[in-house]
């Protein structure tokens, strides 16, 4: 046998070992996934690369399985203790402002200038439908035509209507507060909206006077 | 063209206006099939072809010795495979950083600077005319991404995890929008992505000419516009994350008929 096979000989061989060593694990995929992200992003105006420091929802909803229960009831938790209350218990604002805002996509890209709310729309119709006569809504999230009515609100400031009034506006500041790893965003928690516009969105939602409820 | 994009537009009014959201998905399908002969894509086909062959660079060379994995100089079939590993690169690669390799080496471009490059202008604006092209010829082939390496089923491992990974300010992921069955954002439909979504839907549908604003769109642009919207930061150009998310679009579409360069609203 000449050098030259040997040499070839040994080159199989350790690309048979190379075929044979096992798969990586999970733990070191999560690891090279993580540093692959770390590596391939960086600033670009206001859309900062801190933006992929993950918190513990965050990082518990990144696979394609849930988290277990008791890291989802953390997640909760954590999220409700984040609300906080509109001041002076005023919940309701104005739903013509609520539907402008409703129908507004902007906000917090790269291409946008301001992390300001005042800049910043709801996105609520990308993913769901609202007043029924905008055909143009997506379908992430529930139909939320008649959302007040529904709930059989006749008067917002009635104390029997507390209840949906305050789950709603949970809802809205904090999504993650009812479910772990819900899709939409937390628009109060995460400053994208303030909170004359949280009351404006809920009065869209709420207000009997608003197109939504007819 | 021009005319009969706006003639397109036109109708693509109509139907929405008329047959509202039923059959939105129809109306924009017949938009496409009215456009099919005359997709302006074919014009960056075209100017893609004319670069593959022409000498060019510091080194005044054409790219007629590329590999883009079925060896030097084959064109057709290559697109439906990648991204790949390469050997001499000892990387994972999509079609352009591929082709961003082979201008480098074969007509010494500065492979950094052209990554460098915003969509749409200098070299960047020819590797995507290139890269519609390359996809172009395989335009009715099936996907089917090797699988056989290392590197390759990493890269899908991460591709993966990256689709999943929630972020930002809106704590979106790509499985967010692309991660179930029958979904829209406004009217686009969504293509679920984490399996195969259908012959020349998803990854199989890009490169694509975008009416909406008369660009010739990559895949590299495609993701980048995703992160945006994503409100995520800056993913550079053929960074492993994008490549890997390729990978991981790509293998899931095994099968899929490409119809790309496309043409979208």
């Amino acid at each position: 046998m000449n050098k030259f096979r040997i040499l070839n000989a040994a080159a199989a061989a350790a690309a048979m070992l190379a075929g044979c060593a096992s798969a990586p694990a999970p733990a070191e995929l999560d690891n090279q996934a993580s540093k692959a992200i770390k590596s391939s992003f960086r600033d670009q105006g206001i859309a900062k690369v801190d933006r992929l420091a993950q918190d513990l929802g965050q990082a518990a909803c990144s696979s394609d399985k849930a988290p277990d229960d008791a890291v989802a009831d953390k997640i909760m938790a954590e999220a409700l203790y984040t609300v906080k209350w509109p001041a002076n218990g005023q919940y309701i604002g104005d739903w013509r402002t609520g539907e402008r805002l409703a129908q507004d996509g902007r906000g917090m890209t790269w291409t946008d200038s301001s992390t300001d709310p005042k800049s910043n729309g709801g996105n609520c119709y990308n993913c769901h439908q609202i007043d029924k006569k905008e055909i143009s809504y997506g379908t992430i999230g529930p139909s939320l035509w008649n959302y007040g009515k529904n709930r059989g609100i006749t008067d917002v400031a009635s104390p029997a209507t507390a209840p949906i009034v305050q789950y709603t506006w949970v809802k809205l500041w904090n999504s993650k507060a009812y479910s772990a790893c819900s899709n939409m965003p937390r628009f109060g928690h995460k400053g994208l909206l303030d909170e004359q516009q949280l009351r404006d969105i809920m009065a869209l939602l709420l207000d009997p006077k608003s197109p939504v409820n007819q | 063209m021009r005319t009969r994009t706006l003639i397109g537009l036109a109708a693509l009014a109509l139907c929405a206006g008329a047959q509202a959201q039923k059959s939105t998905a129809d109306g924009i399908a017949e938009y496409r099939k009215m456009l099919e002969d005359g997709n302006p894509a074919d014009l960056f086909e075209a100017k893609g072809e004319a670069l593959w062959s022409q000498k060019r660079g510091p080194k005044n060379a054409s790219l007629e010795k590329c590999d883009l994995g079925q060896g030097p100089g084959v064109v057709k079939g290559a697109f439906v495979t990648l991204p790949r590993y390469f050997a001499d690169t000892q990387q994972v690669q999509d079609l352009e950083s591929r082709l961003v390799t082979c201008m480098a080496t074969l007509q010494g471009f500065d492979a950094a600077e052209i990554a460098k490059t915003p969509f749409g202008s200098g070299e960047m604006a020819n590797v995507t005319a290139l890269a519609t092209w390359i996809a172009a010829s395989s335009r009715g082939l099936r996907f089917n991404l090797p699988q056989s390496n290392a590197a390759e089923r990493q890269s899908y491992e991460v591709g993966k995890r990256a689709f999943y990974f929630r972020g930002g300010t809106h704590d979106f992921s790509c499985a967010s929008c692309h991660g179930e069955e029958g979904k829209r954002i406004r009217l686009q439909d969504l293509p679920n992505l984490t399996k195969n979504p259908g012959d020349g839907i998803g990854f199989a549908a890009w490169p694509a000419y975008r009416v909406s604003n008369g660009q010739m769109w990559s895949m590299q642009l495609r993701l980048n516009d995703c992160f945006r919207q994503q409100r995520f930061p800056y993913p550079g150009f053929g960074s492993e994350v994008t490549i890997a998310l390729a990978t991981y679009m790509g293998v899931n579409a095994k099968g899929a008929e490409s119809i790309a360069p496309a043409i979208k609203r």
